[in-house]
């Protein structure tokens, strides 16, 4: 059996307020040590104020392949942006 | 706004612990409070029924609207209400998902909706009568929502805010398809005109109560603007909701149904009607236009989708099985 470690991947909180990240990958036993790792390899800067780590095993991700037939749809429909609207300046923001 | 009458859970002086003057003393600082940090039960449960509301409200408020998808008077306006309540649902969704980090279930909170312990706002419990209530609804509910969104992406609560920094990215082609089809209407046929008219008479007093009571009834609000989760009074928002809109009814050439509205230099803003509270604390008890449409409504779409939510269940099991028998 292999004993090498599985692999996570690192998700960081750069400031109060905002979303995690995905800054990296790496390696690590468990996800404890995972965590540590990654303060280690990501943040030795003072870059973050919270870290996940998620099993890259655990990820399902689409294929770039799939690209087309996943966000194309949403080209021709130029309706959902608020620039489509002309609205006078008179009326003010909106 | 769309969390109207919020029960907020503070403690008094005398009870606040170590822990809750630490806790205020990080939200004063501006600092983000997020999931798995100690929070004040209070806090958490106030936050709980606000968030939840506020999804409810998106979810229910697709009801009048999609009452009208399948009679827009072109593909091209159908397309963008059909796009306006698709939002709607992802606007819920966020929503649930920032109340589900609080520690309560997605079927808790629908169950507490259907059961009618939980609240949706007032709004959705009005009738959309005609195609120009499309324009009013967009115009005013959305311009109504947008006022009060805006201030909360600040809200002390991470998920909470940034749910908010998405929805109001995505809101504001919401007020600007309703504008767009009161400025149509507005110009068209006198018939067109005063359906548009018609319709301003119909929500602009609706609209005005989606605010909440007035700050004198307003019993909760202390608390939750301490804890940033209400940033401004029902009343401040209102009025600002009214400056701004009582120059647009103007330049459609509609006029705002309030024989009192009248500009005042003074405070550099309109003096305007209150809304009628007597009606606003009957519609949010259950006895609106439209209440009990709305809810059953929701309730027949849930009980409706069993067999399909457990259909997929099953589905994934299946596969999952199928894929175990694979390996090995």
């Amino acid at each position: 059996m292999s004993s090498e470690w599985p692999l996570w991947e690192v998700f960081i909180r750069g400031q109060h307020g905002l979303n995690h990240r995905h800054v990296g990958s790496l390696h690590a036993p468990d996800a404890e040590l995972a965590i540590k790792h990654a303060r280690d390899v990501y943040t030795r800067r003072n870059e973050g104020v919270s870290i996940w780590v998620v099993k890259s095993a655990d990820i399902s991700a689409s294929s770039p392949s799939e690209k087309g037939p996943l966000f194309e749809p949403s080209n021709d429909k130029v309706y959902r942006h608020p620039t489509f609207y002309d609205i006078p300046d008179e009326v003010g923001h909106m | 706004m769309y969390a109207q009458l919020v029960k907020s859970e503070g403690k008094s002086k005398a009870e606040l612990t170590p822990e809750d003057h630490a806790f205020q003393a990080r939200i004063d600082a501006g600092e983000k409070i997020e999931p798995k940090e100690w929070m004040p039960e209070g806090y958490r449960k106030t936050l709980i029924r606000q968030i939840g509301q506020h999804a409810h409200s998106e979810i229910v408020g697709q009801l009048p609207e999609g009452n009208w998808i399948t009679r827009a008077p072109t593909l091209e306006r159908k397309q963008i209400l059909l796009a306006k309540v698709q939002d709607e649902a992802g606007h819920g969704l966020y929503l649930y998902c920032a109340a589900e980090t609080l520690g309560v279930s997605r079927d808790e909170l629908l169950e507490k909706l259907h059961s009618g312990d939980m609240k949706y706002s007032s709004i959705f419990n009005y009738p959309t009568l005609t195609w120009a209530d499309m324009g009013a609804v967009g115009w005013l509910v959305d311009g109504a929502a947008i006022m009060n969104q805006v201030p909360l992406q600040r809200t002390s609560y991470g998920p909470y805010s940034r749910a908010m920094i998405r929805i109001c990215k995505e809101e504001s082609f919401h007020q600007r398809q309703g504008y767009a089809i009161m400025m149509k209407m507005a110009n068209g046929t006198p018939e067109q005109k005063q359906m548009a008219q018609d319709a301003l008479n119909r929500l602009w007093y609706p609209s005005l109560m989606m605010f909440g009571p007035s700050d004198k009834d307003s019993v909760h609000s202390v608390q939750s603007m301490a804890w940033k989760i209400k940033m401004n009074t029902n009343d401040e928002l209102r009025q600002k909701f009214v400056d701004q809109t009582v120059p647009q009814a103007e330049y459609l050439g509609l006029t705002v149904p309030d024989p009192n509205l009248k500009w005042n230099e003074e405070k550099g803003g309109y003096d305007f009607s209150e809304p009628d509270w007597d009606e606003f604390f009957n519609v949010i008890k259950g006895n609106g236009p439209c209440n009990k449409e709305r809810l059953g409504a929701r309730v027949k779409a849930w009980d409706d989708g069993a067999w399909y939510r457990e259909a997929m269940v099953a589905h994934a099991k299946k596969k999952a099985a199928r894929r175990t028998v694979a390996a090995e």
